[in-house]
Order: C-alpha cells, then structure tokens, then sequence
C-alpha cells in the first residue's frame, strides 16, 4: 500500500484529485460511468486480466520500449554549455510502439475493459489521428466494430490517418459542429454514447473524462514509467535527476511521471503547448488557463470571463486541446511537478535537431518536450541524468513540418 | 407556496417550455419569453448557451451557437431573468445549461446572482448528484431549486441519490440519448412516470422529443408536466426576430392539448 503521504494515492473514492477531476457527466451516463469503475475494479484484481493486458503489450505492442541513451544530443548541448554543464540526455523510445506512440498501451486495456463489460460496439475521439489509429488498431485485432469521431477541419488536415482508420476497418465520421476539432470530436462522442449506452464503449485517449477514465488511463500507461525505473536501475544503478513529457491531455506524461512521484529526488517537467506564444493562441491550459468543468472532469480549461470555452492553438495536433487532465491540474497545484511551455518555432527548431543529432524522427508532440530539455540540459551538471519520453514517431508529421519550414513535396 | 409549486398545483399539468437566451439575439429574447407565456406556458426553461453543449442534439447546439456568435454573455442572461421576472412576476422561471458557465465566477456567486434576477430552479446537465457539492449547496443556500434529472438508465437503486437534495420538479429524460432527436414509446413513459411518482412528492415532467400537441397530450395524461424544447428552438431558427407570433401559435396548440388532457381523464 502507498505510504500516508504518498503523492500515488490520488484519486479519492469519488474520483477527485485534490478539487480536480470527478464525474460531471449527464445523467445517462452515470450509471455506466460507475458500472465501468466496477468492472474496473474487478480487473484490477483479476490475475487473468493483467496477464492479458501484459501479453499483448510484449507480443503485440513491442513492449518493453527501449531506454536510450541519445549521446550526440547530449554532446551537441554541451558544446553551447558553461563548463562542466550540459546533463546526459536519456529516452524512453515509446515512438517504437505498434502503431508509432504511447496511445496503443491505453487501447489495449480499454478494449480488454469493454470486452469484459459484453459492450460490442467501440467508439472514440481523435484529433490527431493517433489515437483513432491506435483504436482503430485494437477494434481490428478484436473484431469490433469502431466508429471514430474527428473534427471535419482535422479529417482535411490529417488525410493520411483517416485513410490508416479506414484500412483497419473503423468508421471515420467527420463533425462539422463548433470548431470542427478535437473538443468538438469529444463533444460528438459523447453524444453518440448517451445515445447507445446499452452496447457502446467510449475509448478515451488521454488521462482525463469522467472517472474513472482518468485514473485507468493513468495506469494503463505507467507501464511507461515502470520499466523506464526498472531499465534506468539496471543500466546505471540510479534514478534521472529530471523527467521530460509533452502535455496534451497529459496520458504519456503521467504514464512516465507515476511510478517515480514518490522518488523525492526525481524532478519532473511537464510541457505544454505555447503555440504562436501565450499573449497569441496557444493550447497551454494550466499556463493560461482556469479551473473549470468540461468533458466529465474538473479540471484547468481554457475559457473566458464567463466559462465559454476558448480555440486552443499548436503545430502539434495532438497538444492542440483546451484541457488537461485532472492529475495535472493537481500535480501543479501542490508543486510536485513543474509545466512549462513550449511554442511551435522551439518545437520545430527541436524536432530538426532530434532528426540531425539522433537519426531520429519525433512526433511534434515530443519535439516539445525535446525543445525543454535542450534548455534544461545546459544548466544542469554533467553528471546529471534527464530520462524524456519520446511519447511518439514523426512519420505523421512530416507534412506538417515541411509547410512550416516552407518546403514543398 | 413558490412560484414552481404554484405552477404545478395548477388544475391542468404544466406546460414547460425551453428557449436559448440570447437566440437569434439577446434583444430578441424578451420578446421570445413575453410569447410563451401569451400561448400558455405555465413554466419557463431558460438556456444558458456555451460553447460545448455535449447532451444537445443539432437544434440546441445551432440556438447555443447562434446566441454566443451574437455575443450573448452571463450578464446578459441574468438581465434578461430580471426583466422577465419584472413582466411575469408569478411565472417560474428556470435556468438550463452547463456547469462551467455556472460555475465560472464560483457558486456562491452564481446562486446569489440568480437570487437577485429571481430566477427560481437549476437544471445543470453535467453537475450528477455525486457532484451535487460543486452547485447544489449554494443554490439551496440562495433559496433556489436544484432541479434534477432523472431518465432510462437510472434504476431503483440510484433513483434515491437523484431524488436527495432535488427539489422544484423532477425532470424525466425520456430517452437516452440528446436533445431533440427520437421520442419515446408511450408505453415506456407511462412506466417510467409511475415508477418515478411512486418514489417522490415531487412534480414529474417528462421531456426530450416532444414536439406534437398529440405527444404533449399522451404524456400530460399521466405526468404533471410536459417539457417542449427542440421544436420552439427550431421555430425561433426559422423565423428569428419574428417568431414571437409563431412561437405563441405553436405553444398554444400545446397548451390547449395539455389542458384537454387532464380533462378527459378527470
């Protein structure tokens, strides 16, 4: 069991971390939401369960991701560092996962989930398109049929991700209502769920919603910080000065973050999306944002004076969402973690030097935590470890980048 | 007695009728208010817009949309209550929406502000009872009702925890689903309105799909209020700042179907 004052323990029986997190769902959707935590527990102490879950993530996801060390980053940041300056740069290669992110570890035990509860039908929201793929993905290698709801504005933008959800078989529907983006792919699948709750499971793809979503979600991805410790342990009998994460909804960062919050001297850095900076549009909700409600949780939210909710901005679609989830919200109300922000220019100038230095091609989303650690790097000493989740591949990207780089292909 | 129970003690069941502040416009809305009464609503829902109405099927969500195009804010809403509280000083008048607008300036806030313009009940979609702490309390401090919902999938078991702490009317959801879409079976009204009334002292009005005086008239057979929202909304779409004429038109055939209703099983 957690220590009483363990930062683990979250959340309380009713869902909340701290004032954050809870069940503010419509009435329809209550009793599900409390049958899915019963169903919930119950695989938690299910042997079998775990087993499943642990299986597929070896044989089918690729697990466990490799912990590298990124030598040539580390050198070309301590050629610009003041002397004896300039941390060892360390990555968790969750961009190596089937389906190239950290999104396939949660879909694989949310549809283990849904299969339990007898659901036969699997919705979910994408913005992006990864988590659509990654749902897309587990629908197919279960045979249940998948409907994924993305904003018409994103099905235009991410044509080659609508066309993988199609080749796997999912049903690609395009919301044209609001700002035809992920908030409004989330409001849709919501309204489709209270309408087909008898039959239907909502795949959520980041660590926020109603609980339980949030906290299973977490769990789900802890796999991430659990053999990220185990493998640090083993290769250099220590634990990292500093954790790195992007933060959309926050489920990579959380998934790297949880299993070391009770390691006092483990600093984490969670880093949002600043997009054209934070007087202009950006998608950093606890840097520019306030508590509120919206999607099932309490949580910090982008909005105006009277709680309408604001257009969140970034490069990274992926970040490009107006909430958090509540552990966040918590994490950095009592200190625990830091956030920082990362604007699209310093994701992009990082994403091209990850290309250079490490023959490797990240997703714009950890090309935003990339883009902190280069700053951090340079002012912590030589001895000191930084452990970065390189939550995702760039393949999906790379139209994106070359538009922002002015390169035609 | 309040003005909601009045509402509901009166000798036919009670016609409750659901609009968008601030849609087409927020000057429209008194006008658009002044016309459900004139066509014989005994209780008004008045919708606060947001930008993610998630339980609202395509008509709510355009009048939401509308409304905050036109720049429709909080402060609006509040005088558009205090005058028609004005107006009407014995119609309830009910706010409908979500929990973040609700909640943005702090409960406290909100229920006093309500006080103020004399607004008489809540109906927030995404404050369940397992939240109740987030809103109900300052309302019921502020002497105004939470009004709960109940609908399909709440079962025995959990009706009680809907039922603690609710207070005005019980509003049945009578589908699982969103505003405006499918109605439902009589047959499963009927059972779900006896289940209901067998649990509480409470009012029960029965909304969701209603749209014909015919479908008003079934459910005011045995409910005690019949909710219109989607079908006045549309009326609005239609007509926009002329609709005060339809609105009273259509809400007058629903009225004299409700009325009638009671009276043939009286």
């Amino acid at each position: 069991m957690n220590a009483p004052n363990s930062f683990r323990a979250q959340p309380d029986d009713r869902g909340h971390f701290g004032d954050y997190g809870g069940r503010y769902v419509a009435e329809t959707l209550m009793p599900l939401v409390l049958d899915l935590e019963r169903e919930y527990r119950a695989a938690q102490a299910d042997p079998a369960f775990k087993a499943q879950f642990d299986d597929l993530l070896e044989h089918y996801v690729g697990r466990p991701s490799p912990l590298y060390y990124a030598e040539r980053l580390t050198e070309a940041l301590r050629e610009s560092a003041p002397d004896g300056m300039g941390a060892e740069i360390w990555f968790k290669r969750d961009e190596l996962n089937h389906t190239g992110a950290h999104k396939i570890n949660n879909c694989i035990g949310q549809i283990l989930l849904a299969m339990r509860m007898g659901k036969t039908r699997i919705i979910a929201e994408t913005g992006a398109g990864q988590h659509g793929v990654a749902t897309a993905t587990v629908c197919a290698r279960f045979g249940l049929p998948c409907t994924i709801f993305m904003g018409a504005k994103d099905v235009e933008r991410q044509a080659p991700n609508v066309f993988r959800m199609k080749l796997l078989g999912a049903e690609v529907r395009a919301v044209s209502s609001g700002a035809a983006t992920l908030k409004d792919a989330m409001n849709e699948a919501l309204r489709d769920w209270v309408a087909n709750v008898h039959d239907t499971f909502y795949i959520i793809g980041t660590a926020a919603g109603p609980h339980p979503y949030p906290e299973l979600v977490r769990d789900f991805q802890s796999v991430i910080g659990r053999e990220a410790r185990a493998q640090m342990m083993s290769r250099t009998a220590r634990l990292p000065d500093l954790l790195v994460a992007a933060i959309g909804g926050g489920s990579n960062a959380i998934g790297l973050f949880h299993p070391f919050l009770d390691d006092a001297d483990v600093a984490m850095l969670g880093v949002e999306a600043a997009g054209e900076g934070l007087e202009a549009k950006h998608a950093a909700s606890l840097a520019g944002g306030f508590p509120g409600v919206l999607h099932g949780n309490k949580t910090y939210l982008l909005q105006d004076d009277d709680g309408q909710i604001t257009e969140a901005h970034s490069i990274s679609a992926g970040l490009d969402y107006p909430g958090i989830g509540p552990e966040h919200a918590w994490l950095k109300d009592i200190g625990r973690v830091e956030y920082t922000s990362v604007t699209d220019t310093e994701a992009l100038d990082a994403f091209q030097l990850l290309c250079r230095t490490e023959g490797i091609i990240p997703a714009l989303e950890p090309a935003h935590a990339i883009a902190a650690v280069t700053k951090r790097a340079r002012e912590m000493k030589r001895d000191q470890v930084i452990l970065a989740n390189l939550c995702g591949r760039g393949d999906k990207d790379i139209f994106t980048v070359a538009e922002a780089l002015g390169v035609a292909i | 007695m309040s003005r909601l129970a009045t509402a509901f003690a009166k000798d036919h069941p009670a016609l409750v009728t659901f609009v968008t502040a601030g849609d087409p416009h927020v000057a429209a809305t008194p006008a658009i208010l002044d016309a459900l009464v004139a066509g014989g609503a005994d209780v008004i829902e008045l919708g606060m817009p947001f930008t993610d109405p998630m339980a609202d099927g395509p008509a709510i969500q355009a009048a939401n949309i509308r409304s905050l195009a036109g720049g429709t804010t909080t402060a609006d809403i509040l005088a558009i209550a205090r005058g028609f509280r004005d107006r009407h000083p014995h119609v309830p008048l009910v706010l409908m929406g979500y929990a973040n607008p609700m909640l943005r300036r702090g409960p406290g806030w909100f229920a006093k502000a309500l006080q103020d313009a004399g607004v008489d009940g809540v109906i927030c979609v995404d404050v369940p009872p397992e939240e109740d702490d987030a809103l109900g309390p300052a309302l019921r401090d502020a002497g105004i009702a939470p009004i709960r919902l109940a609908t399909p999938t709440t079962d025995a078991a959990r009706l009680p925890q809907v039922l603690d702490g609710a207070s005005g009317f019980l509003y049945y959801v009578s589908v699982a689903g969103i505003t405006g879409k499918q109605q439902a079976e009589q047959a499963s009204i009927d059972e779900a309105v006896a289940r209901l009334k067998a649990a509480t002292d409470l009012p029960v009005a029965v909304g969701f799909g209603v749209r014909t005086p015919e479908q008003a008239a079934s459910i005011a057979r045995i409910a005690d209020g019949v909710v219109v929202g989607s079908a006045i909304v549309e009326i609005i779409a239609a007509h926009g700042a002329d609709a005060p004429a339809a609105v009273t038109t259509y809400i007058r055939s629903l009225a004299d179907a409700v009325a009638s209703a009671r009276k043939v099983t009286a």
